[in-house]
């Protein structure tokens, strides 16, 4: 559904822009329906940068995007607006995600206006509560609130909400429960769960292994723009190759088992090497040694 | 075990709102031993970094309503703002969350440490060798002293924060949410370094405050957790984590996915409703509307008490 094929993305910076900073490197991955793949890395990866291209925030620099065979980046007015109907995005932070000045709902209302002028308002509270229902929130709760009077797992299912009246068929998750508490998050993840099996695509961009881990079918490892590892959940994290995903591994907290001092790394490996096929469905930058 | 360090009791620091008082911490009673880290976990608005900040410096909406704080046998005066200075710094010290902002952007932050410690009394000249050697502990070069804090890097403003904060050998040091801004692979490193100050004895004991229950389970020795305002349990970190038995404790453990388990089809369960509303809190045990064990007797306050030792649980159906 969703191809990305050897997408860079370059940044000027410095007074006049004469500096370069490659904030993404050659990437190509796939997202199908009914399918959640991961983006994860470190701050300065460029996983927020992929999430923000596919959602067309900001250009391409070179390679291409592409939904249904169509190249995101020749999409404009009228089609742009059709594109939003099959793509939309939640982001990191719920309470700066609203106006605070209007009522929550309001996000609905513009929806409505922007997509579907036409629908009459019996039937369009029908679709409201269906979505709400979807997201296993409760109109009688939600309705009618400020933003401030809802806590942040119900603000950010309000966005997916959103995204769900629209039809959409993908869906760009970015850090959507790192502001979430343990015991709330959970229950927004299992709903990304319930969307997939409803057919939608999903790319989930995150720091956090063990969520990429939990609902992830597909894991793309990302460094400095470029990705290290890729290929099926259970392999990456199963059998991470690279020596990279090794070390995040080992340094992400865990229950149960506590850190060991790291291996000393033989040699560091270098950026931008060529994705190698390790196992079946499984890539590794720069093959496997030793 | 060994000597208390910190003893607390019957602590109540409620916050001043127009609405009326938010008893953000209400009759908390624990202590902390020699060289113990602990680490303190709950969800936001648990009161956890309430209870951190009540032990350095209240700040003007937080009101000390009852309880006494007493570190190594000398009681702190924590609701006046003036006496505290004698111990802050020296004998309590504080991380403070969103450590990346905790230093003056106009200051170079070797001038920054000369006012700290002026403003202490203790001279620079004499403290200057032993703050290098911990900058290289941290693995800061000695120049850092002759930048500006956005020279730096996050993980190297926190290392920096820390080196600051612990110059004076505190005896106990408050660490709030120090790594919740880090990648994974910074977080580890930041996360021994604490460990590593306490083995070489700049600090003797710490409380490390944090959501993330499975990064205190790497370091610290006991772990405390927090709901709405109340102690629910505390533990050594290996029982807090293997055998919990204050339901809140059980539900926030297995809600928590984890990187070496395959989940396929399987799916974890998370915590249904929300905290209540510390405004006007419920009677009885505050976890009781979210509870799956509550029964007639939650109505009533559970006391906080210990049901082995070292393991102190407020829950009826623990004891």
């Amino acid at each position: 559904m969703l191809t990305l094929h050897g997408v860079s993305k370059v940044y000027k910076t410095g007074v006049f822009g004469g500096r370069e900073l490659t904030a993404v490197r050659d990437v190509s991955f796939g997202v199908q329906p009914g399918e959640v793949v991961s983006l994860i890395g470190e701050s300065g990866s460029g996983k927020t940068t992929i999430g923000r291209m596919v959602l067309r925030l900001t250009s391409v620099s070179a390679g291409t995007i592409t939904l249904d065979g169509v190249d995101v980046a020749t999409v404009k007015g009228g089609g742009l607006k059709d594109y939003y109907r099959k793509v939309q995005g939640v982001f990191q932070d719920p309470f700066s995600s609203y106006n605070p000045i209007f009522k929550a709902d309001r996000v609905f209302a513009m929806i409505k206006d922007g997509y579907f002028p036409g629908v009459g308002a019996g039937e369009w509270r029908h679709k409201i509560g269906a979505s709400l229902e979807a997201v296993r929130l409760d109109p009688d709760q939600v309705l009618g609130k400020y933003p401030h009077q809802l806590s942040g797992g119900q603000l950010q299912r309000m966005l997916i909400a959103r995204a769900l009246l629209l039809d959409i068929r993908l869906l760009v998750a970015d850090e959507i429960i790192s502001m979430l508490d343990a015991s709330t998050r959970i229950d927004v993840l299992n709903l990304l769960a319930d969307l997939k099996a409803r057919g939608l695509g999903i790319l989930f961009v995150t720091h956090d292994l063990s969520l990429g881990n939990y609902v992830s079918d597909k894991t793309v490892i990302l460094r400095r723009g470029a990705v290290v590892e890729m290929g099926a959940t259970g392999r990456v994290f199963g059998n991470p190759l690279h020596p990279y995903t090794r070390k995040l591994l080992a340094s992400v907290p865990q229950l149960h088992r506590k850190w060991e001092p790291l291996e000393a790394e033989a040699e560091p490996a270098a950026d931008g090497q060529a994705l190698v096929q390790a196992e079946d469905d499984h890539f590794v930058a720069g093959g496997v040694r030793g | 075990m060994s000597t208390v360090s910190l003893r607390v009791e019957h602590l109540k620091v409620w916050y001043r709102t127009l609405r009326g008082d938010v008893q953000a911490l209400d009759d908390v009673t624990f202590a902390v031993a020699d060289g113990e880290i602990m680490g303190l976990a709950g969800e936001s608005g648990s009161g956890k970094t309430t209870l951190g900040k009540s032990l350095i410096r209240l700040d003007g909406r937080m009101r000390h309503v009852d309880g006494t704080v007493e570190l190594d046998g000398k009681e702190l005066p924590i609701w006046d703002n003036g006496k505290m200075n004698g111990f802050r710094f020296k004998e309590v010290s504080i991380i403070p969350q969103y450590a990346m902002s905790a230093m003056n952007p106009t200051r170079k932050i070797g001038l920054l440490v000369e006012d700290l410690l002026e403003s202490r009394g203790v001279g620079f000249a004499g403290l200057k060798a032993e703050l290098d050697r911990r900058l290289e502990l941290v693995e800061l070069a000695p120049d850092v002293l002759d930048r500006y804090p956005i020279e730096l890097s996050g993980g190297m403003k926190q290392r920096m924060v820390m080196v600051l904060s612990t110059l004076l050998n505190p005896s106990l040091l408050i660490a709030d949410e120090v790594t919740s801004a880090l990648d994974v692979s910074t977080q580890k490193a930041v996360a021994e370094t604490l460990v590593g100050f306490r083995d070489r004895g700049f600090v003797k004991s710490m409380i490390v405050i944090t959501h993330d229950v499975s990064l205190v389970y790497q370091i610290a020795d006991t772990i405390m957790v927090m709901y709405a305002g109340k102690l629910a349990e505390k533990a050594p970190t290996d029982v807090l984590v293997g055998a919990p038995r204050h339901p809140y404790t059980q539900a926030l453990i297995s809600s928590l996915p984890e990187v070496g388990v395959r989940y396929d089809d399987k799916r974890l369960t998370g915590i249904p409703g929300t905290p209540p509303s510390l405004l006007r809190p419920p009677v009885g045990c505050r976890f009781r509307d979210r509870c799956p064990l509550a029964f007639d007797k939650c109505l009533e306050e559970p006391p906080f008490v210990e049901i082995e030792p070292d393991h102190f649980v407020a829950c009826w159906k623990a004891s």
